[in-house]
């Protein structure tokens, strides 16, 4: 989709004004960057800062937690099928350990669990690997080069990240097994991109004080998983997989254990029991809530799930007050929209500019500042782009990189992106990019130890799903590691659980008639129910003509 | 009239076209993707739907033109709706995978050539490379296997997103992606040699090298700790390899 008549229009207005900006960068004015107290007061423009978007949990273990919305009301809302209906005498399946999410946590655990003598199940809501983990392109923090780089610096970087409010056990079990976990996935066969001698290459990501950025060219989550994927397939005697079957509710047994949970099978619509001697929760995120109707970088499975069954089941939530926004996604073409566009342009020179074809903001502010900038020109001052899909955008002006530096360089330097938009016959040697923040991680989950563990016995938990790790805000590139590093030991320590202390007992689904009851007394669940499993797109045009459609939560 | 203005009088709004979704016709907006152009059309994804980014190869389609013999083909989530196109997805078509003991392995093209003998049956008619909606050359790293060249399968494989495309038009009925996922990482964990600063680094953990200052980190109250993160040494952007830092106290 080339850009329509009406936004070129809009573009000449960028172009009037571009020599003069390209002159200026050139004599290295720049529009000052903010003082502290600036950044103070333009962070409440971002979505974590606006108090209206968020409110005070009402029930669960957390309750008087303050966060947004669209997470409260996951939280906030009854179980998807009245437990009493559920014959928990009647066993689907039986296993060792119950993996739950086939992303790079769920698989990783699934391989540990089965090394260490378990019997597997992976339920997953989609397809093994559709998840976010298959998405990431950037790369894998470790600190392999000893010459320059050890766990001490990668520990400094990770707490400078989160604001020096991460759990410290936790990130000192992150950087102290990273290495391991390059060397485990390199043996595996993962192909980050090395030198001819071996040496892994490395590069800078945001916030790192020594170059320890792995990758696997532009696809190194896709790279990951597909190997650890490929490498569970071949152990289909101990691990198999139950695709298009969320987990919907944890099941405890008399002894306070958990042991199993109940699976939903989204084709047939069945509600199936699976019952296992311990559970890894490995769910992944949660930008398919869209909070505060951002769009997102995130796969359609991303709905938070995890948490909402491990809170019901007693576990506790931390960090959730935070939420993940790159600056730039693409707003439009329609087609692309939520994808990330790199922090690279900005570096390169190339403007951010509103309607009027004017700065607003220097282009290397920290990411939630300019995130900030972005929603104030476009929610306050009325000076976004408007889209022909009916959202607001701000100008990425790619093309001064080539007045800047030399016609070609757009197109040499960023390959990837040139080619994408040049199949919707757009140009961004020639023509800007239209940008606006997008939903990307959440910071927070599941409160757990760097054994792996939650305050449930018998649910372990490994991801994004887990909170403490990145405190509240997570580097490029601590993900992939983090999926990697605690699904692995959230594995074997379910394995060894397995042996040591899981018990046999009666099957139990009371405390989500418990949860119900909270809810009720609480008076705040509206009708809602999660976990939300699906997103819903249908338009309000179609959903007013589906007069006999009954929809449960988002799903018809 | 300020821009502001001008913004304002083009309520910019996308013209609706006519596509076909499995034979039946729909109007949706031209700017969609065939992804959203189907659930603006009331349907709901199960199946067909994973990423939503071009990668995870849940979305293969298949489409044809008006007046036109070809078979096209994109990602559902990348490729934006034309007029008049008749479409389906194929969300899933059976493959047969061997399996192996991946530890086992040495290297070796003849260890594949056992696993997937039906590599062999590729008859080099170069459907797979035009169905693929990655532009991979499936055709030619077929061809590389056969020839025992396993990095260059590996190589000209990377870009598979494993939808599955090829297999459903192969005349040999071969699995190419799987076969592709295994040259992958025979190339990786084989034919590449291994880092031997990872190993260095891994062994040094073990013995407990950096206990000591990870522990004075982790004891530490938050002002001593901010104030030794801005301190840390930054290696400038444009270091090369062997730049070392001048403090390897923590080292
Ligand atoms: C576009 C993008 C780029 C990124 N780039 C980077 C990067 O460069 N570096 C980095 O470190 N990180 C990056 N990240 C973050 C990182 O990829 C993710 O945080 C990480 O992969 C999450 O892994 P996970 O296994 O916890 O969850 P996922 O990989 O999302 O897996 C969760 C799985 O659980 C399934 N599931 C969900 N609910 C249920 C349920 N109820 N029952 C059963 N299954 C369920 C999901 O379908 C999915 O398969 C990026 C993320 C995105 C989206
Ligand atoms: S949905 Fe993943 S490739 Fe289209």
């Amino acid at each position: 989709m080339p850009y329509p008549e009406e936004l070129k229009q809009l573009i000449k207005v960028v172009e009037s004004t571009r020599s003069e900006r390209v002159e200026r960068k050139k004599k290295n004015e720049e529009v000052p960057f903010m003082s502290l107290e600036e950044r103070h007061d333009i962070l409440k423009y971002h979505p974590d800062f606006i108090e209206e978007g968020r409110r005070e949990l009402q029930v669960g273990p957390s309750k008087g937690y303050r966060i947004a919305h669209e997470m409260a009301n996951v939280l906030e809302a009854k179980s998807r099928v009245d437990p009493a209906k559920i014959d928990l005498s009647k066993i689907d399946y039986e296993t060792d350990v119950l993996v739950i999410g086939g992303g790079g946590a769920g698989t990783a655990a699934a391989l540990l669990a089965q090394e260490n003598g378990a019997k597997v199940i992976i339920a997953t809501k989609l397809r093994h690997g559709d998840a976010n983990t298959m998405m990431a392109e950037g790369g894998i923090q470790a600190a392999t080069k000893g010459h320059k780089d050890s766990p001490y610096f990668h520990y400094l970087d990770v707490m400078g990240g989160g604001h020096f409010k991460n759990t410290p056990e936790l990130v000192e079990t992150l950087v102290n097994n990273a290495p391991d976990v390059i060397k485990w996935l390199e043996g595996l066969g993962c192909n980050f991109s090395k030198f001819p001698d071996g040496t892994l290459k490395t590069i800078h990501g945001g916030g790192t004080s020594r170059k320890r950025m792995h990758f696997a060219a532009d696809i190194t989550g896709a790279e990951m998983m597909r190997t650890v994927r490929d490498e569970a397939r071949n152990r289909s005697n101990d691990i198999s997989v139950i695709e298009f079957s969320p987990a919907v509710e944890l099941i405890l047994n008399e002894h306070g254990q958990c042991a199993g949970a109940v699976l939903y099978n989204l084709e047939t619509e069945e509600y199936l029991v699976i019952k296992a001697k311990a559970v890894v929760m490995a769910t992944g995120g949660c930008g398919r809530l869209h909070v505060q109707g951002f769009m997102t970088t995130n796969h359609y499975g991303a709905t938070a799930d995890g948490i909402v069954m491990g809170y019901r089941a007693g576990v506790k939530i931390c960090f959730l007050h935070t939420v993940q926004y790159h600056p730039t996604g693409i707003v439009f073409p329609e087609q692309a929209e939520g994808i990330l566009i790199t922090e690279k342009f900005r570096g390169s020179g190339a403007n951010l500019v509103n309607i009027e074809g004017q700065q607003f903001v220097n282009e290397r502010e920290p990411r939630d500042v300019e995130a900030s900038s972005i929603i104030r020109e476009c929610v306050e001052r009325g000076k976004g782009i408007p889209t022909p899909t009916g959202k607001r955008g701000i100008w990425l002006d790619s093309p001064m990189i080539d007045m800047l530096v030399g016609p070609g360089t757009v197109q040499r330097e960023f390959p990837g992106k040139y080619i994408l938009y040049k199949r919707f016959g757009i140009d961004i040697a020639k023509e800007p990019m239209l940008i606006y923040p997008t939903l990307h991680y959440q910071n927070g989950g599941l409160e757990f130890t760097s054994d792996g563990a939650t305050a449930l016995p018998g649910l372990f938990l490994g991801g994004e799903v887990g909170g403490g790790t990145h405190g509240e805000n997570r580097l490029m590139g601590n993900s992939l590691l983090d999926i990697m590093v605690y699904g692995r030991i959230a594995g074997k320590s379910a394995a060894e659980y397995v042996k040591a202390k899981a018990q046999d007992g009666k099957l139990s689904l009371e405390h989500v008639v418990k949860y119900n009851k909270e809810i009720d007394d609480a008076g705040v669940s509206d009708g809602r129910i999660a976990p939300m499993l699906l997103p819903d797109y249908t338009t309000p045009e179609i959903k007013k003509k589906q007069l006999t459609a009954h929809y449960e939560g988002t799903i018809r | 009239m300020s821009s502001t203005e001008v913004a304002v009088k083009t309520e910019i709004k996308a013209r609706l076209i006519p596509v076909y979704i499995m034979g039946k016709k729909y109007e949706v907006p031209e700017t969609l993707t065939i992804m959203k152009a189907i659930e603006y059309a009331g349907y709901k994804y199960i199946r067909g739907c994973g990423c939503r980014g071009g990668v995870c190869g849940a979305c293969s389609t298949v489409y044809r033109k008006p007046g036109d013999y070809k078979i096209h083909v994109g990602l559902a989530c990348q490729t934006v709706v034309e007029p008049d196109m008749y479409l389906t997805q194929i969300p899933f078509y059976p493959a047969l995978r061997g399996t192996y003991d991946f530890t086992e392995l040495t290297g070796k093209p003849e260890e594949i050539f056992e696993i997937y003998p039906e590599l062999f049956r590729c008859v080099a008619c170069n459907a797979c490379t035009k169905v693929c909606p990655m532009d991979v050359q499936v055709m030619d790293y077929i061809a590389a296997l056969k020839q025992g060249d396993i990095q260059k399968a590996a190589e000209l494989s990377f870009d598979c997103i494993q939808c599955g495309l090829c297999a459903s038009r192969c005349m040999g009925e071969l699995p190419q992606y799987h076969i592709a996922q295994l040259a992958r990482r025979i190339s990786g964990a084989y034919l590449t040699p291994r880092a031997e600063h990872l190993k260095t680094m891994v062994a040094n953990i073990e013995t407990g090298r950096f206990n000591e200052g990870l522990d004075k980190l982790k004891a530490m109250d938050e002002n001593t700790l901010k104030k030794t993160y801005q301190e840390r040494e930054m290696e400038p952007a444009t270091a090369g390899e062997d730049w070392a830092p001048k403090d390897n106290q923590y080292l």
